[in-house]
């Protein structure tokens, strides 16, 4: 099933054990819904360790948006999947934080390296404490 | 309800006015595209942008969510040093009939974080709201550019 | 050419150049407008024998008092330069626009011997050259003005980015040493120019020492929080080093948490917990004398 080529759809590629999406157009809450469905089937279908979030091409990011990135994250750990937003901007980060929102629960990176390196960390240490179990 | 208290303040300078109506999601987004376009003619910084978009993306929703659709004016206003963006959002819907608590953060009755309009008055450098319970609710807000 | 006000001031100026320029240049000897101290004497008569041609030149097609319009754009740009050059170097608003009112005398004396028998005219052209005369002195006034403005503007910009230095100390570790008082505008930028910071150097620790300022309130308290707040959500760690124990005891008076940020006593904690946090150890190698 591609996501591709559908217009009003945000496509998820798969890295390795990692679901990447990419948002990159001023969102409107009907895609928002759309990528919430698509994005927990995809964990259960592909088993993903992590999903990463890029929103460094998001200019405005208001409660709306800021609350459906905590859903997707408590969704994603339900799904045993740990969520990392990746390339928040500066202008972005103050306003969130001036609008009362910190995203309690739902872990950052720079960027998708650094998110990819948080995920695989993060997963190797569950390893170890299972196997140490 | 009129928005008599939220009427731009008439300036002089290369001054615009634009109404959008606020019935659907897809008109928040273009609330957002074009208070970002105003506060590109009056040349305000990336994070005052952020800000001011970000809070007519709060308020528009508010429009949308609580007061059942309405409509938004985006008006540049004032002379060449300072110049001003100026939204007055205004919708005929119930209306809120405790202020302080709808200001509060955290307190919503539509299911949301609470937070629109506290939010929207914290990003905003000039906040001001009239509501009369079974008329409506008018927003305005302002922000405008420093001159060091 | 005829004149559209009927003034033959234009004419006058022309055939009396020289002997207007000299005076002029001595008038504004005696008014102290030249100060030796600030520029030389060649310098005055360069600037008043090129402001005077350019006078004539703007008025050989009639007298306009307009001097915003197009004929006068030479004349402007003259006085920018001349009142750019007193700015620089140190003159006064007075001694800047002096520089044209101390042209009056001359032509006042040139008018007063072209029309000594017809008081009239003698009063009518002492009036339009008073007019034009005081039109480019206040000219030079706001020009001066906004010389200064420009200055002012300049030096603020540079000592706010003086003041706020981002430091890379090692990889992915960043630091911002602030020096002074906090005010609002100050702390706004500073928590903008370290968010860039954060992007540009991909910074995953950064440390805010605040050893050099004076007084905490819960103004700063909150911007700082407010700052690591933001840099958290970028996927960075803030931590601030350098809390002299008198701050710490305001911070705890103004009752103001900073939950989510680390607080070191001096820098080097900072930097040695900073490097713990991205994985770096280091081990001492014995010093070589022992070997």
């Amino acid at each position: 099933m591609t996501h591709f080529l559908e217009p009003n759809r945000i496509p998820i590629f798969q890295i390795g054990d990692c679901l990447l999406l990419t948002i990159q157009v001023d969102l409107e809450d009907r895609m928002i819904m759309t990528l919430k469905d698509d994005l927990a089937e995809r964990i259960a279908k592909t088993h993903a360790k992590g999903v990463l979030i890029d929103i460094s091409a998001l200019d405005v990011v208001d409660s709306f948006i800021g609350r459906m990135l905590a859903n997707i994250s408590a969704i994603a750990r339900i799904l045993d999947a740990a969520t990392v937003i990746v390339g928040m901007r500066p202008a972005v980060a103050i306003t969130l934080v001036e609008l009362g929102m910190s995203l309690q629960g739902v872990r950052t990176a720079l960027d998708v390296d650094r998110g990819m390196e948080l995920i695989r960390r993060e997963s190797s240490e569950g390893a170890e404490r299972l196997h140490e179990a | 309800m009129r928005p008599e208290a939220g009427r731009p303040e008439a300036g002089r300078g290369e001054n615009s006015a634009e109404t959008i109506p606020i019935r659907t999601g897809a008109d928040v987004s273009r609330v957002r595209r074009s208070v970002a376009t105003a506060m590109a003619v009056i040349g305000a910084s990336r994070i005052e942008t952020t800000r001011m978009v970000t809070a007519a993306s709060e308020l528009a929703r508010n429009t949308l969510d609580y007061g059942g659709g309405g409509e938004v004016l985006i008006a540049v206003v004032g002379r060449m040093t300072r110049r001003k963006v100026e939204l007055v959002f205004t919708d005929h819907g119930p209306g809120i009939s405790d202020m302080s608590k709808a200001l509060t953060d955290g307190y919503s009755t539509g299911g949301g974080l609470g937070l629109g309009l506290s939010g929207a008055r914290r990003l905003c450098k000039e906040f001001e709201i009239r509501s009369v319970p079974g008329e409506g609710t008018v927003v305005k807000v302002a922000s405008w550019t420093e001159r060091p | 050419m005829p004149d559209s006000t009927g003034s033959n001031l234009p004419g006058l100026l022309s055939r009396y150049q020289d002997r207007i320029l000299t005076d002029w240049i001595a008038a504004q000897s005696e008014v102290g407008v030249l100060r030796a101290d600030l520029m030389r004497e060649a310098e005055l008569r360069r600037q008043s024998r090129s402001f005077l041609s350019h006078l004539i030149a703007a008025t050989k097609n009639g007298l306009n008092f307009d001097i915003e319009s197009e004929q006068w754009q030479d004349v402007r740009d003259m006085l920018t330069e001349v009142t750019n050059f007193r700015v620089d170097h140190g003159f006064t608003p007075t001694e800047t626009a002096t520089f044209i009112l101390a042209l009056k005398q001359p032509i006042f004396e040139c008018l007063r011997d072209q029309y000594k028998d017809d008081p009239a005219t003698l009063v009518n052209e002492a009036w339009s050259a008073t007019v034009l005369l005081d039109k480019l002195g206040l000219y030079t006034n706001d020009i001066y003005l906004r010389g200064r403005e420009d200055i002012i503007q300049r030096q603020q910009q540079e000592m706010l980015e003086l003041s706020t230095p981002v430091v890379q100390l090692w990889d992915r570790i960043v630091a911002l040493p602030l020096i002074g008082t906090l005010d609002s505008a100050r702390a706004q930028i500073v928590m903008e120019n370290l968010l860039e910071a954060v992007v540009e150097s991909k910074a995953e620790i950064v440390i805010i020492d605040i050893t050099g300022v004076p007084t905490v309130d819960t103004l700063v308290a909150q911007h700082l929080l407010k700052t690591a707040a933001a840099a958290k959500l970028m996927g960075a760690e803030c931590i601030i080093s350098g809390i002299r124990p008198q701050i710490a005891q305001t911070i705890v008076h103004l009752g103001v948490e900073l939950p989510q940020v680390a607080t070191k006593a001096d820098l080097q904690s900072a930097f040695a917990h900073a490097l713990k946090r991205t994985g770096v150890t280091f081990s001492a190698t014995k010093p070589a004398h022992t070997r």
